[in-house]
């Protein structure tokens, strides 16, 4: 089931939440919302499952308005930040709520119910705590058992808002693949909202910048890494360093105020000179994280501090100690001019 | 070290001797001012024995009042369940203008002396009050009547289960609501299937209170009830008539009947706590 969404807005009071946002997504993707919080992002995750209403702007729901329809007739399935298990539902009965609901032409039999639940139960790999309460549940069974609960009433859209942001880094890994694979198996159209790029980046298939209200960019994670279309996007999605035109023209290569946003990993480092165009600057920090190497240089007659990523194999072959002599420069430079500066 | 001598060590622990001072002083106080009195209740109703205690409760004036004292709780109380139940949901779950006053109207019957809310009554629907003459030209009878009494006693106990529910309907939140919602619910199944389930010690922790005080009015009941035996006197208010005639023994059967309730009150009420915390279910609001 594809989404699309034309012209939405909507305000809180003065607070405007989402600014003319216009988005298409196509049958079976997997989507992620990423921002700031307060971007806007979880509001239009409500307007689409119906759980707010826009100011103006239509939805539609493979070519059909669904903004007068309620959002128990949207067929929508809706996982929430805080799980939102029934409390006093054995994790069977929270699975089977939405089957039970359903008006009684369309109810199925207590056996077929039965047979639904334990099948959805077995896909989230906890068919054996049915008969247990949520409040006896980790934090990761809680969220597959919501999952699995939204999944009962077979919608044709599933959406997720900040899934995985109240478990720890461990639990939220292995989610997070799992969840992946569970979408490769059943092709739901989903859209998760998130403010964690590294997770937007691995699970989606695309992802859709989101900031004060506004998408900033919509493409795959890669699109969105590699060539970020507006310093926001740039600065919220990996490392950056800024360098002004003033101070830097050979980097920038232009005149007038414009930024130069180079990732630290675009950026050369030797002992000697071997363009004119490098900075001079001194090794304030080196630490090793992991595959990669991060070194902060001081730039000589400056204040300013430039992050540096490099490779370990890179690191071994070139060491690099604290107060070295060094000369950057920059393999790749995206220039924007100074007016579309973006503010986080 | 010993494990004791560990403890003690905890800054929040008082040596023995604060410890057993202050466990005297509260029960000495509570011994003075609530046991004294509950015995004295009981010693006086029984002072001559069982079988005027007997005839005491069996008289058709104590009778009645003990009927129009179960009529009148019985009425107040489904009546404010419903409206707490509505009132606390709209509060806790949806934002509207005025809601701070609401919350304010919910509190009155609490600030204001029970003699006062009876005063309004009498003056709203009494003979010379504002719907008076309209009302005596249909013949309806509110003041020194039931239907006076009744209202009375709904308009001192309707903030019980409103402010017993709307802390914890705050507390729980929205989300299973939506989460009902978004998997097919109605608004009334959602209802019965998410939101009471959710509430139900803390409602019925509020009925119990509701009850306990319907049954027990007596300022506001007293102004709008003109004492009329046999008709319009309630189980406190002939109490006190029994009482100013010096019939005590008497008067304490009736009032120990009053006294058996709030004990029967308070052993429910533990009883509400208990399961309530054996549930999970926070009973005030607070995780």
């Amino acid at each position: 089931m594809s989404i699309t969404i034309e012209n939405l807005n909507k305000r809180f009071g003065d607070h405007i939440a989402l600014n003319n946002i216009n988005l298409e997504v196509k049958s079976g993707e997997l989507l992620a919302l990423l921002g700031p919080s307060g971007c806007g992002k979880t509001s239009l995750l409500r307007i689409i499952g119906g759980l707010d209403v826009a100011d103006s702007g239509s939805l539609l729901f493979h070519g059909e308005n669904v903004v007068e329809r309620d959002a128990r007739e949207r067929n929508v399935g809706f996982v929430f930040q805080h799980y939102a298990l029934f409390r006093h539902m054995t994790v069977f009965e929270n699975v089977a709520f939405g089957l039970r609901v359903k008006p009684k032409r369309e109810r199925h039999t207590e056996a077929e119910i039965r047979r639904r639940v334990t099948h959805l139960l077995e896909l989230v790999q906890l068919d054996w705590i049915a008969d247990r309460y949520p409040s006896q549940l980790s934090g990761g069974q809680r969220q597959r058992i919501a999952l699995a609960r939204a999944l009962a009433v077979e919608p044709r859209i599933l959406l997720l808002d900040e899934p995985f942001g109240a478990l720890d880094a461990k639990v939220r890994k292995e989610l997070r693949r799992w969840l992946r694979h569970l979408h490769d198996e059943l092709h739901i159209t989903s859209i998760f909202v998130t403010h964690d790029q590294e997770e937007a980046l691995e699970v989606a298939d695309r992802v859709v910048v989101m900031n004060q209200g506004k998408i900033e960019q919509v493409g795959t994670p890669d699109e969105v890494y590699a060539t970020p279309a507006t310093p926001f996007v740039y600065q919220f999605i990996g490392n950056v360093n800024l360098f002004h035109s003033r101070i830097h023209s050979a980097w920038t290569q232009q005149h007038g105020d414009a930024v130069a946003y180079v990732r630290p990993h675009d950026i050369d480092i030797s002992h000697t000179q071997q363009d004119p165009a490098s900075l001079a600057g001194e090794i304030r920090l080196v630490r090793a994280i992991g595959a990669v190497v991060r070194a902060e240089v001081a730039v000589a007659g400056s204040d300013e501090l430039v992050e540096i990523e490099l490779s370990r194999e890179r690191f071994e072959a070139q060491p690099l100690v604290n107060g070295d002599q060094v000369f950057i420069r920059p393999r790749q430079v995206r220039v924007f001019d100074e007016s579309v500066k973006g503010s986080l | 070290m010993s494990a004791q001598a560990l403890q003690r060590k905890i800054a929040t622990h008082e040596s023995r001797g604060v410890t057993l001072a202050l466990i005297l002083l509260a029960l000495t106080y509570l011994i003075l001012f609530l046991g004294v009195p509950l015995y004295a209740v009981f010693y006086q109703a029984f002072s001559k024995g069982w079988a005027l205690y007997w005839e005491a409760l069996k008289e058709p004036d104590a009778l009645s009042a003990v009927k129009l004292t179960v009529i009148a709780a019985a009425i107040s109380v489904p009546a404010n369940v419903v409206f707490g139940v509505a009132a606390a949901w709209a509060i806790a779950k949806f934002e509207f203008k005025g809601k701070s006053l609401l919350i304010t109207l919910i509190d009155l019957p609490f600030a204001v002396s029970p003699v006062v809310s009876g005063l309004i009554y009498v003056l709203l629907f009494g003979a010379q009050g504002w719907f008076g003459p309209w009302l005596q030209a249909h013949d309806i009878k509110l003041i020194f009547a039931v239907p006076g009494i009744v209202l009375a006693t709904i308009f001192v106990t309707f903030p019980f289960i409103a402010r017993e529910l709307i802390p914890l309907m705050q507390a729980q939140g929205k989300e299973e609501e939506e989460a009902a919602v978004s998997l097919g619910a109605s608004g009334w199944q959602t209802f019965w299937r998410v939101t009471l389930p959710n509430i139900k010690w803390g409602l019925l922790y509020g009925v119990i209170l509701c009850n306990a005080r319907a049954m027990g009015e007596f300022g506001a009941v007293s102004v709008v009830s003109g004492h009329i035996r046999g008709l319009t006197n309630t189980m406190p208010l002939h109490v006190e008539i029994l009482y100013n005639e010096y019939n005590f023994v008497a008067a304490f059967a009736v009032a120990s009947l009053l006294a058996l309730l709030a004990l029967v009150t308070l052993g429910v009420k533990s009883l509400i706590e208990w399961q309530a915390r054996r549930s999970g279910e926070p009973l005030h609001g607070t995780h």
